[in-house]
């Protein structure tokens, strides 16, 4: 998977294609973050077989539906993941402060690959949970539980002092 | 050096960049150290407003005003806490506000304008020389 953009919620259900041995498949739901619907398709083969002794090919889907997600309230949350670094696969549990699940996972998804060099295809979420306040564990995110919260912003740095360099027309 | 705007829940803020360029909100939340939860509410004076949205602080520039209200209020406390303080009016007379206008209107400017303006100096510097002239030298 590419983590292109912000990802996507979908809720992709699919089951093996029924056969005399199996008349009425089982269905298999997943809750998945993808940049889109086929990518989506695609990542719930990629668990679906892992988990489950069925593939694509002898497979449907049988619904692809992207979820929706409001956001006009932070919400801080939980991401519980599994990634493979160089040498090794690990566990880990992050925290993220966002208006949606979505832009949560997509934080997480830029900050493995800029923490821990991880690509997108090698981090399975496990699972996101909106986390309350009083429930984070992590720092940068409890500091910013404070009603009375105030910061300036300082160092603000000119960064367009060289677009353009040289110009005709003043400033 | 001492900093004098703090980005706080109901420190009012103008839009830098975006298509919300140049109107004025409100940090109703803080996100994290980046991003703040904005919302201008739209007054019936014609200032057009905010919808409630994520906005980098590097869009933001911490004007020397707030308002009273709680972290993430409603758009209809907002509006009441903000025409309370009189924000609109304020910022429509703060001097940050009219030079904004000023230069939308000089970037607008054809050339006949831009030669009338030029014309329009000329005649000033001119009347300005004129009181400067008789004045004694040091």
């Amino acid at each position: 998977m590419k983590c292109r953009g912000d990802l996507r919620k979908y809720v992709v259900v699919g089951r093996e294609l029924p056969n005399p041995k199996v008349p009425v498949p089982k269905m298999y739901k997943m809750t998945l973050y993808a940049p889109d619907y086929v990518t989506a398709k695609s990542r719930f083969w990629y668990f679906t077989r892992q988990l489950n002794k069925v593939k694509k090919t002898r497979g449907e889907i049988v619904q692809c539906d992207r979820v929706f997600e409001h956001g006009n309230q932070v919400k801080n949350y939980g991401i519980w993941l599994r990634y493979n670094s160089r040498s090794g696969t690990h566990n880990m549990y992050k925290e993220y402060r966002d208006l949606t699940s979505c832009g949560a996972v997509t934080q997480c998804y830029r900050e493995m690959g800029g923490r821990h060099r991880a690509r997108a295809n090698a981090i399975h979420v496990i699972r996101i949970e909106e986390v309350a306040a009083e429930k984070t564990r992590r720092p940068p995110i409890k500091q910013f539980h404070n009603s009375k919260l105030a910061f300036p912003l300082a160092r603000r740095v000119n960064r367009k002092l060289h677009t353009p360099r040289f110009t005709t027309a003043r400033p | 050096m001492v900093f004098e705007l703090y980005v706080e829940i109901g420190r009012v803020a103008l839009i830098k960049c975006g298509p919300n360029k140049g109107k004025i909100c409100a940090i109703i939340d803080v996100i994290d150290q980046n991003r703040a939860l904005v919302e201008g509410p739209s007054i019936k004076d014609g200032v057009i407003g905010v919808p409630r949205q994520s906005m980098r602080f590097k869009h933001l520039q911490l004007l020397p005003y707030t308002i009273k209200i709680c972290h993430t209020t409603r758009t209809k406390k907002l509006t009441a806490a903000w025409e309370k303080s009189e924000i609109s009016k304020k910022w429509m007379e703060s001097a940050i506000s009219k030079k904004l206008i000023a230069s939308e209107r000089r970037k607008g400017l054809n050339d006949f304008d831009r030669f009338k303006l030029m014309k329009a100096k000329q005649k000033r510097q001119r009347m300005i020389r004129m009181c400067m002239g008789p004045m004694p030298k040091k």
